[in-house]
């Protein structure tokens, strides 16, 4: 008899996981997003970032960008099912390396220090859009739009000049041109 | 101005604009207005389940067995709760259930209030889709796209949760215009090309087999009309699923019998040996494929399903056709006679070595076992059934366990919606409730429930239901007094540690179905099995049958976990001689 003590098979094959970012339009109804998740979570799938708003009022139509990580079967599958929910419109899928779209993540740091520090980490931040949203005597409060790891680095470099604050969003993603996605 | 209507009785007005006939259900606090209001609706009748775990799989027998979506009707709370596992078993099954349930009033929900819970926070992973109303001009319209939804494209369960004084307030009724609107849910995606290329690939096949499931089924009585006309116009050999089982007819020389873990030997080792895999609305489940790894592995694979998700979700395949079975089918039918109409001839001779090697496989005979004439075997209490009722046009419903499969390998299925059985959750205790349903929906056919004495102690409340409306159904249990698939594999797996699968005080059966008011009998002997099965069968009142059976005999022949289709283990007798050869070890 197998070795293995199951009435399931188990397979060992490692398969190489791919960035995605999946954008999802649904209908702006109670639950879409438990919906959404749900499927995510009860079907055992990752999710890296999350972001929905309502984009259009008059349709009620709302948009979620999700990046997750998964073998191409199992990113396929994600569109699959996504598709399948009533509330869903359309499903986007972008690979993290695709050059025709942009990904955008916002994020908030405070710092708090003496005005040279404050200065320092404003000029540290130079590359990625800063806007300076709160100014005191002791503190910034500072506003950049950059990739995640970009963020990942500045949540980091930023620690010296007395980061004491980190609020930040999940991606959004728009295809670069004129074309929109249908 | 037009009239105006309850929230209750625009629920009974949506139900007759939808036909339904009959719904299952059990009263409650938070459904009290729509059950006062039933009486005004007499071409809607009630059936009163004694659990609501029984309403909703009595709406599956009934769904399953008349092609129309099961109606149940709970109250909030527990009522709400005990459903869900018939919600889950209908979503992995793919049967169309409208689930009606009652809420707390709207301003107590959110207060933890008496019998309050979050009902669609938890159906949601187990319907295709559920609404709570919260406006009472939303309650037709959500209810009449419950049933949409419920019964178009893959079927499914849907729930529609009222709170209670939305069932009070008051709104005008119409019926709602049919949405042309999709939302990018069409099914039928396929084109011609795909045809053609299907046309192609059987024409070149030398080992081709069809593979068919449930979406046969479901697809209505004509898609199993359509496989019949197809299967014998290629001549190609067939096997089927647990769930697809009657679309073709399972006498037939072309059958090799149900495939899979219990499935023939014939049927394995033509998935697996196989240059032509024809799917035709079934899903790569794990109990079918075995080891994935070294599933079929020199096939080209198609795949005929109306849901895309389907499609490459467990194996990979070369051709998918998105689409309803029976329109694929009429397509297909059409394009052959078109562009091959001497198919059968000029295959017939490409795929006769195929078919000698699929005789050989036969005569290994997997489905045979030790007779003996002290004990019944379960097996042969299913064949002495089936040969008992097989002019009958009989209905039969299983529990889950070592009796489903058996009935699964030696009741022979001629005609689609026949046999309803939990086959994706695998619910003990399924089957009886199921075969009220069915009884509901064809008061005047044989209904059996083939059950185990373990699975149907889980829901043998239902026997009352079956009293009170004269539902004249058969639970014919095979009594091993284990719970038996749980200790073969405790036997083959296990060490033979037997934990907890034995049922130490069992009832008196026939005692029992004297206490609820139908018949008992009892069958001990292999000798008496046929007069008591025949007095079952004359009996027009509900009966429990036990039929006491060899305690320890085991599911044969069985693909054990983690291994592929070629490596099934056969039964003692085969193993036997097996062992004599020397030739044997390798299938054990």
């Amino acid at each position: 008899m197998p070795s293995s003590k199951s009435a399931y098979s188990f397979s060992n094959k490692k398969e190489k996981f791919d960035t995605h970012i999946i954008v999802v339009w649904v209908d702006n109804e109670a639950g879409v997003l438990a919906r959404v998740v749900g499927l995510f979570s009860g079907r055992g799938y990752n999710i890296e970032s999350l972001a929905v708003a309502q984009v259009d009022e008059k349709l009620k139509i709302s948009r979620i960008t999700i990046v997750t990580t998964g073998t191409p079967q199992v990113v396929n599958q994600i569109k699959l099912q996504l598709k399948k929910l009533v509330p869903v419109h359309k499903v986007a899928d972008f690979k993290r390396e695709d050059k025709a779209v942009i990904f955008k993540e916002m994020a908030l740091f405070k710092i708090v220090g003496p005005n040279n520090k404050l200065e320092s980490a404003l000029k540290a931040c130079k590359r990625y859009n800063p806007v300076l949203l709160d100014k005191t005597k002791k503190s910034n409060v500072i506003q950049i739009t950059a990739l995640r790891r970009e963020i990942d680095k500045m949540s980091k470099d930023l620690k010296k000049f007395g980061l004491v604050s980190v609020s930040r969003t999940g991606a959004v993603a728009m295809t670069r041109g004129a074309d929109i996605f249908k | 101005m037009s009239k105006l209507y309850s929230g209750a009785e625009i629920v009974f007005k949506c139900m007759e604009d939808q036909n339904v006939d009959h719904i299952f259900g059990y009263p409650g606090g938070a459904v009290l207005p729509i059950y006062d209001e039933l009486q005004n609706f007499k071409s809607i009748k009630h059936v009163l389940v004694r659990h609501e775990q029984g309403a909703g799989h009595a709406a599956e027998g009934y769904a399953r067995s008349s092609g129309k979506p099961g109606v149940i009707l709970v109250t909030s709370g527990p009522g709400a709760t005990n459903v869900v596992t018939a919600l889950t078993d209908a979503y992995m099954d793919s049967i169309p259930l409208v689930c009606i349930s009652g809420q707390v009033p709207t301003h107590l929900i959110g207060t933890d209030a008496f019998q309050e819970c979050d009902t669609t926070g938890i159906t949601r992973p187990c319907t295709k889709h559920n609404w709570l109303v919260k406006d009472i001009n939303d309650l037709a319209s959500t209810i009449h796209k419950a049933f949409e939804v419920a019964t178009t494209g893959r079927p499914g369960p849907v729930l529609v949760d009222i709170p209670k004084d939305i069932q009070f307030q008051k709104t005008k009724y119409k019926i709602p215009k049919k949405e042309k609107k999709l939302n990018g849910k069409s099914h039928n995606h396929f084109n011609q090309n795909s045809i053609d290329e299907l046309i192609e690939l059987m024409a070149k096949s030398s080992k081709p087999i069809f593979y068919t499931g449930g979406g046969v089924i479901n697809s209505g009585p004509k898609a199993s009309e359509l496989l019949r006309e197809l299967v014998y116009a290629t001549g190609f050999p067939i096997t089927s699923t647990l769930q697809g089982l009657g679309s073709f007819p399972g006498d037939d020389n072309q059958f090799l019998g149900m495939l899979g873990m219990h499935g023939t030997y014939e049927a394995n080792n033509a998935m697996h040996d196989c240059d032509l895999m024809i799917n035709i609305g079934a899903r790569f489940d794990d109990r079918i494929t075995g080891k994935i790894d070294e599933f079929s592995p020199n096939s080209k694979k198609v795949h005929i399903d109306i849901d895309p998700s389907s499609i490459n979700k467990n194996v990979k395949v070369d051709l998918a056709i998105v689409g309803d079975v029976k329109t694929v089918l009429s397509s297909t039918l059409k394009s052959l006679k078109q562009k091959k109409s001497k198919f059968l001839k000029s295959n017939k001779q490409k795929t006769s070595k195929w078919w000698e090697k699929i005789q050989k496989w036969r005569s290994v005979r997997s489905l045979d076992y030790i007779g003996s004439e002290e004990t019944i075997k379960p097996q042969y209490a299913i064949e002495r059934l089936y040969e008992l009722t097989k002019d009958k046009d009989s209905y039969i419903t299983t529990e889950v366990g070592q009796h489903q499969m058996w009935a699964a390998q030696h009741y022979k299925f001629n005609k689609p919606n026949r046999w309803m059985t939990s086959g994706g959750l695998g619910t003990m205790g399924y089957g009886l409730p199921a075969a009220v349903g069915v009884q509901v929906a064809h008061p005047k056919k044989l209904v059996i429930d083939i059950a185990g004495e373990a699975s149907v102690l889980m829901t043998i409340q239902e026997m009352s239901t079956a009293v009170q409306y004269n539902l004249p159904i058969k639970i014919f249990i095979l009594n091993n007094q284990y719970m038996g698939m749980v200790r073969q594999w405790q036997e083959l797996l296990h060490d033979k540690n037997y934990s907890e699968s034995y049922t130490a005080a069992l009832p008196d059966f026939v005692k029992l179905a004297e206490a609820y008011g139908c018949v008992g009998i009892r069958a001990k002997t292999p000798e008496e099995l046929d007069d008591k099965i025949i007095e079952m069968l004359n009996t027009d009142r509900p009966v429990i049958f036990d039929c006491m059976v060899d305690k320890v005999e085991n599911c044969f022949p069985m693909i054990p976990s983690g291994k592929p289709h070629n490596q099934m283990i056969l039964g003692p007798k085969d193993q036997e001689s097996k062992k004599i050869t020397g030739k044997g070890k390798s299938l054990v």
